[in-house]
Order: structure tokens, then sequence, then C-alpha cells
């Protein structure tokens, strides 16, 4: 029973955070959101695996924060560029608003 | 309603249904949601629900893929197209009949063609019959890999899965010839980034 309570609380953590990924007025809302709930994967991955008897999904939840890392970085660097490329074009076409 | 009592299985369709309803969330909100970059993110996030649910129902190698391509190269790939076009989604004012019915028709049909499945998990099912029974006894006794998965993909299908290598190797050079063509043209042209359709 305590188990299962952990493994729905991780699930009630994740649909919070997808409510913040739908909601999230700006990007890094958004991708705090995407990040958390690749945490909670990954926590979830161990908890089933615990259930499960199956300790070797464990590695799995390591593999997964890896992936969950390399991907928040990915999209982080290209809201970046952008974000310059924006400011660039700001600064030419005289008054134009930035990104949001 | 105590799980230890029912075994291993109540919890893990317990699991199974909440994570479905998560993936049907994630579904909606990327439909609804009209920021294209958003939409990624949260399409990102479907795969990683998905990528759970692959490891409760014991597909660990699906798993890795879904995660690996679906939430990983998908979201970069989705978010370099964004970066070639718009961020935002024209808004459609006319609805378009046609295809939501022809969706849901086959939606439907889908739908009709599962009521004749065997029960899942079903050790008389057909699938469960006819060679795999063989492959888990002898297995690893004829590969020597102790991965049942493995030895299926990379030795009883060794040929199909070169053949799915070499259409994705294929696949990858074309693709990057491409983008090398189309970056080195705009590098020689020392242009800004205009670089749809443009053959001069």
């Amino acid at each position: 029973m305590m188990a299962l309570a952990a493994v729905a609380a991780l699930v009630a953590t994740v649909f919070l955070a997808l409510i913040r990924a739908y909601l999230g007025p700006t990007v890094y809302d958004r991708v705090v959101a995407v990040n958390a709930i690749g945490t909670m994967t990954v926590l979830l991955i161990a908890a089933v695996g615990f259930l499960m008897g199956r300790p070797e999904f464990l590695d799995i939840a390591l593999v997964y924060a890896l992936i969950n890392f390399i991907g928040t970085i990915a999209v982080l660097r290209y809201i970046k560029r952008r974000r310059a490329r924006d400011a660039e074009e700001a600064e030419s076409a005289e008054g134009a608003e930035g990104a949001p | 309603m105590d799980p230890q009592a029912q075994g291993p299985r109540a919890i893990d369709i317990y699991v199974d249904i909440l994570l479905l309803v998560l993936l049907v969330a994630a579904a909606l909100v990327v439909v609804t949601l009209r920021n294209l970059l958003a939409a990624a993110l949260v399409l990102g996030i479907y795969s990683l629900i998905m990528a759970a649910l692959w490891v409760v129902l014991d597909a660990v190698d699906v798993a890795f893929t879904e995660a690996a391509v679906g939430a990983g190269v998908t979201t970069v790939f989705m978010l370099l197209a964004i970066a070639a076009t718009g961020r935002h989604e024209k808004i459609a004012h006319r609805r378009p009949w046609l295809p939501i019915l022809a969706s849901l028709a086959v939606g439907g049909l889908m739908i009709f063609g599962t009521l004749d499945l065997p029960a899942f998990g079903d050790p008389q099912a057909p699938a469960q019959q006819h060679v795999a029974p063989h492959y888990l006894e002898q297995g690893e006794a004829e590969t020597g890999v102790p991965n049942i998965v493995t030895a299926v993909l990379a030795s009883y299908r060794g040929f199909d899965t070169l053949g799915e290598v070499t259409v994705i190797f294929t696949a990858g050079i074309g693709v990057l010839l491409m983008l090398g063509v189309a970056s080195r043209r705009r590098r020689a042209g020392e242009s800004d980034d205009d670089d749809t359709g443009d053959r001069s």
C-alpha cells in the first residue's frame, strides 16, 4: 500500500508539472516542467523497479537521468541562440518587440 | 483493496491506468497549445511518460529507444524546424470536418479491430504458441545471449536487423548530404537565413 501511495504521489506530481507546462507563461516555466517530469519519470522507474522486485531498473533510471539532462541542455542552448538572434533583429529593426 | 493480496499484477494495472491518463492529458495539451515551442516541449513530456509506460510493461529496450529518440532527438528536430519556420501556429478559421470524420472513423475501426485480439498476456494466444517457446527455451543455449529480446533481434532476426540498419544508414547519409549542401550554399552566399527552397 505504501509503495502504491509513492507511485500515486509521483504521478500526481507529474500531473501538476504538466499543468505548469500548459499554463506556464514563459518558456523557462515549461523547460523546468519538462525537466521535473523527466526527474519524476526517473523516480517512477526506480519505484516501480522496487515494487516489482527488479533492482536492475535502477540502471535504466540512471540512463534516463542522463538523457533528461542532455535534452534540457539542448533546449536551453536553442533558446539562448534564438534570444541572441531576436535581440539582433530588434536592434536592426528599431523597436520591434523581443521574445516574450 | 490490498495490493499485497492481489499480487504484483494489481499494482501494475493501477500504474498502467495512471500513466495512460497522464498520456492522454499530455496529448490533449499538445493539441491545444498554440505556441509551437511549448508544444514541442510537451511532446517531449509525452515521450517520457510513454517511456515510463514501456518500462512498466517490461519492454525496457523499447523504453530506451522511446526516451532517446522520442524525448531527445525528436525534440531537437522539432526545435530546429521551428527555428527555420515560425513559432506560432496559424489559427484555422474553418472547421475541417472531413479530416475529423476520417480520423474518427479510422480510430473507431482500429478499436473495433482490437476486440478480436486475445487478452493481454494470454498464454494461449497464437503469438505465444508459434516460435516464442522455442526462443525462450533454447535461446540462451543457441545464441549465448542472456537477454531474449536482444537474442531475437541480433541473432534470430540478424539479417532483418542488418537490412533495417542499412536503410537507416542510407537515410542518414542522404539527410547529411542535403544539410551539408544547404549550409555550404548559405555560407558561400553570405546572406541572412532565408534558406527555404531558393534554388538559384
